[in-house]
């Protein structure tokens, strides 16, 4: 949500559920779901009926693929869209990766889960328009009304025998006026013979034979390669550096500081974060080892800035403090929780706390620039083209206009490239040696100069009547910002379930300022937030001595009758997703010693989600994952469900290793952590088997890049509980604490 | 330094300092991009080649250590007849997601079949160790091993 949604939201506490938004101040304006147009505005080459569909002669069909494909499966999903109403075979599809373009495409970003909302409806409704020219053309020509003809796998049939290829269509087609695309007529749903089917991925052939397809592959004639080495310290920046000792090393071409340009501010999830040209040493070669050896012999003088002294300790010691005192910020308050605490029949209280995190996409950071003579080209992995010609275009003093983006493919994303900083960095380095130039940050780079996931520190008191209810809900939080502005994805969103549903209940919170960047990682907020809500529930299930799912479910209360909005919290699909989980996991059998089955489940990025752990915890603290299930309900129409699973298994395993295994510290105002011995992704030795369901309700397909995230962790740790009466409070799990 | 190097089956001279690791050899001076950087230090796997046979991480072998080894990478391992069982595998099941890690984990996993035709589920979990997949494809990635294994 954006700062100005949450004010509003805190003003009227409309639980609006617009899952992502994004803004760039010098892009100049919001990302927003917009109306297509089959964009005919520029010179295409033979065969193109638009923007988005070229048919050869030979009936090969060509669709553009125009947003990011970050591994989460669009470059494959959305021509799928397209193709099922233009009604051709799969086998006749080429793909293309479309450039940033936004005379021709809307919302060409990979963000929040959006692009199935985005872009489920639309696509459709190109793909039915360039059908209906090209029938309203065979028509023509057979001189029969069009309603007397169909299609199918790229050939338009008449009632009276006659057939003819999309291909031969193409001329007399391309001249037609196209329809109006909110009148196109869709398919129904039952006929379709692309959505819906398991398609394999469109560039899966390639990677099997490491095709150059990632940004890092990138290779342009004339190319140097460089290093970009910041100040360790976040808020620092150069005094001093050898420069002219590194400039004698083998192959090094250039090597200069860079002392920083304007922070550009980047909104995401409620909070804004500062991104743009950091201070540092560029060291430009013929080769990347070479520019990344120079580095061993670089000798800088720093000056370490304000937040030389933060740490992680001093963020835990500054939490501790506002923990013990009131919230300096209350901005959700309903009834009297503090009231209620006194009379309710029985009251706990617990304190939660999770670290910062990196995302580590296994491709790190690159971008291949080319800005000298005129020209302004950028080939990268990014989640957000259109963030990064403001940024660029500030930066380097270019005009928006004249900057051109080549979309790569990404090695992961996860948020990471949302931030385009690598981008920036790279303009700035060819921009000074005149030359195109391929940086590629080191893993260390990676680790340490992220925007990290945001810690936090809760302390919640809960109350619960005679009978077991929940009475009251006491939420403190510490968190990171300044005044009441939260830095970027440290929010906690005032409509968080169970807000509503509790009559007493209260969000607060106090912020820390510090230089550490922090910015949107896959489920942003909801990635912590669901573990610590969902444990407190668990909490107060076992206090009122109920089943947990029983509890979940009785606090639910009644499914809606009438569809809620796909932004507003449905009870009536979280408890679909529940009554499936409950199931698939047999819950409520019998399980040995020290094992035990947990249960939780969240709303996020539009989806509902409902998961089960089935662990085993050892005497010696070791905690083994026998199986997950995982109910998942993103609407009425899966579109590929090849990619579906994969999307949920892996969201599953994400927030495993968040459970496990990944911490980011901070020492001295640095990032301790360097590399994968740090902070590792989980393995596959710790990948328990997932079992993925879907739910199909009667709402409009959302996205699956985040919403199978968030509940895993917290099942896990109720599992951990159930198996062996201690409560996980904090992240990762320590195996020592569950020993004995 | 100039040094002749044995990839794919074909000799091939590049000129390069003779610390410089083979994956950036391969990559930069030999421009075959399927062999991928994601650590530098021997812990993710992104890099593997086959040396003689064996599976390594080119990150982790400066140039000068070659000799005149046979180095396969992922570019040709399809055409081995355990490779094309594997590569065949991954794209049945589509393991990928984002694909960076998953030229590593065929390379891995050919190695694994060639000396282990039909390997246990541990066997492919030792096997597999240090091949790191931020995208969290282990479920696929183990499918497909077992798919090649039973023959494609
Ligand atoms: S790049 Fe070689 S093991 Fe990671
Ligand atoms: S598929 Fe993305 S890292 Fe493995």
């Amino acid at each position: 949500m954006l700062p100005s949604q949450l004010k509003k939201r805190m003003a009227g506490l409309k639980p609006s559920r617009r899952a992502f938004l994004l803004v760039s101040a010098a892009a100049g304006g919001a990302l927003v779901v917009g109306y297509y147009t089959l964009g005919r505005g520029k010179a295409r080459k033979d065969g193109a009926l638009n923007a988005f569909v070229t048919i050869a002669p030979d009936n090969a069909v060509t669709l553009v693929a125009k947003n990011p494909e970050i591994g989460q499966g669009v470059k494959t999903m959305l021509p799928m869209l397209i193709a099922e109403e233009l009604d051709v075979d799969w086998r006749q599809v080429n793909i293309e990766q479309a450039d940033f373009d936004p005379e021709n495409f809307e919302n060409q970003y990979a963000g929040g889960s959006m692009a199935t909302v985005e872009n489920y409806t639309p696509l459709r409704q190109i793909g039915a328009a360039t059908r209906f020219v090209l029938v309203q053309a065979a028509a023509q020509q057979w001189g029969v009304p069009a309603s007397e003809c169909t299609t199918e796998a790229g050939v338009v049939h008449h009632a009276a025998g006659k057939s003819t290829l999309y291909g031969a269509l193409v001329k007399a087609a391309a001249k037609l006026k196209a329809p109006d695309l909110k009148a196109v007529k869709l398919k129904d749903p039952k006929n379709y013979r692309i959505i819906g089917k398991p398609i394999v991925g469109i560039d899966s052939a390639k990677l099997v034979r490491g095709a150059p397809l990632f940004g890092i592959d990138v290779e342009v004639p004339g190319m140097l390669y460089a290093v970009f080495h910041k100040c360790p310290v976040f808020g620092g920046s150069v005094k001093s550096a050898n420069l002219d000792e590194i400039k004698k090393l083998p192959g090094i071409k250039d090597a200069f500081i860079v002392t920083g340009a304007r922070a550009h501010v980047f909104e995401a999830e409620g909070g804004s974060v500062s991104t743009g040209l950091l201070p540092g040493i560029a060291i430009v070669a013929d080769s990347w080892w070479r520019a990344q050896k120079a580095r061993d012999s670089l000798k800088v003088v720093w000056d370490e800035g304000p937040y030389a002294h933060h740490s992680s300790e001093f963020f835990a010691k500054s939490a501790d403090g506002l923990l013990a005192k009131d919230p300096a910020w209350v901005y959700r308050k309903d009834g009297d929780p503090a009231a209620a605490l006194k009379t309710a029949a029985k009251t706990i209280e617990a304190r939660y706390d999770y670290p910062f995190l990196a995302h580590v996409t296994l491709e790190p950071q690159n971008c291949t620039a080319h800005v000298a003579n005129g020209t302004c080209e950028f080939w990268a992995p990014t989640q957000v083209p259109e963030a990064a010609i403001g940024l660029i275009a500030g930066t380097l003093g270019v005009k928006e206009k004249d900057v051109v983006i080549h979309i790569t493919r990404s090695g992961g994303g996860f948020g990471r490239r949302l931030m385009n900083d690598y981008m920036v960095e790279a303009g700035w380095i060819s921009q000074h040696v005149g030359a195109p130039v391929k940086l590629l940050w080191s893993r260390e780079d990676d680790v340490q100069h992220d925007f990290y996931r945001p810690a936090g520190w809760h302390k919640i008191k809960g109350g619960l009547d005679a009978s077991g209810k929940i009475v009251a809900w006491q939420h403190a939080f510490v968190s990171f910002g300044k005044g009441h502005e939260f830095a970027s994805c440290a929010g906690l969103d005032p409509g968080s379930y169970p807000a509503g549903h509790v009559p007493n209940l209260s969000f607060g919170t106090s912020l820390i300022q510090t230089g550490v960047p922090m910015g949107p990682l896959r489920a942003p907020s909801e990635n912590a937030m669901v573990w610590v809500f969902q444990s407190f529930l668990d909490e107060l299930a076992h206090a009122a001595g109920k089943d947990p799912m029983d509890f979940a479910i009785a606090l639910l209360g009644k499914p809606e009758t009438k569809p809620v909005g796909l932004e507003t919290f449905s009870a009536a699909r979280t408890l679909g997703v529940l009554a499936k989980v409950r199931a698939m996991s047999g819950w409520g059998r019998k399980l040995p010693a020290r094992t035990g089955l947990g249960v939780a489940f969240s709303f996020c990025h539009l989806g509902y989600a409902a998961e089960a752990v089935e662990a085993a915890v050892a005497k010696d603290g070791t905690v083994t994952l026998n199986k997950v299930w995982a109910a998942v309900d993103v609407g009425r129409q899966i579109v590929n469900p090849m990619g579906a699973e994969n999307q949920a298994q892996g969201s599953i395993i994400d927030g495993l290793a968040h459970a496990l295994t990944e911490k980011i510290t901070f020492a001295n105002g640095r990032t301790v952590q360097s590399n994968f011995d740090g902070h590792s992704p989980l393995t596959m030795r710790q990948a328990p088997p997932v079992e993925i369901a879907f739910v199909t309700s009667d709402n409009d397909p959302t996205g699956l890049g985040e919403p199978a995230m968030p509940p895993v962790i917290p099942a896990l740790t109720n599992a951990i509980f159930a198996a062996t009466g201690k409560r996980v409070r904090s992240l990762p799990i320590d195996p020592a604490m569950l020993a004995g | 330094m100039h040094y002749t190097l044995n990839v794919n089956g074909q000799d091939h001279s590049v000129d390069v300092d003779e610390d410089t690791p083979l994956l950036w050899v391969l990559r930069d001076a030999m421009n075959l991009k399927g062999t991928r950087y994601g650590c530098g230090a021997g812990l993710c796997g992104a890099c593997t080649v086959h040396i003689d046979g064996q599976p390594v991480q080119s990150c982790q072998m400066p140039v000068s250590s070659l000799g005149t080894s046979k180095i396969v990478t992922i570019e040709a391992i399809g055409d081995t007849p355990i490779g094309k069982r594997v590569t065949e595998a991954w794209l049945k099941i589509d393991v990928m997601q984002c694909g960076y890690c998953q030229g590593g984990q065929i390379m891995a996993a050919a190695a694994l079949l060639a000396q282990n035709p039909k390997p246990s589920d541990g066997d492919i979990v030792t096997a597999m160790e240090g091949h790191l997949c931020r995208c969290g494809t282990y479920l696929r990635i183990k499918q497909a091993i077992k798919l090649a294994a039973e023959g494609g």
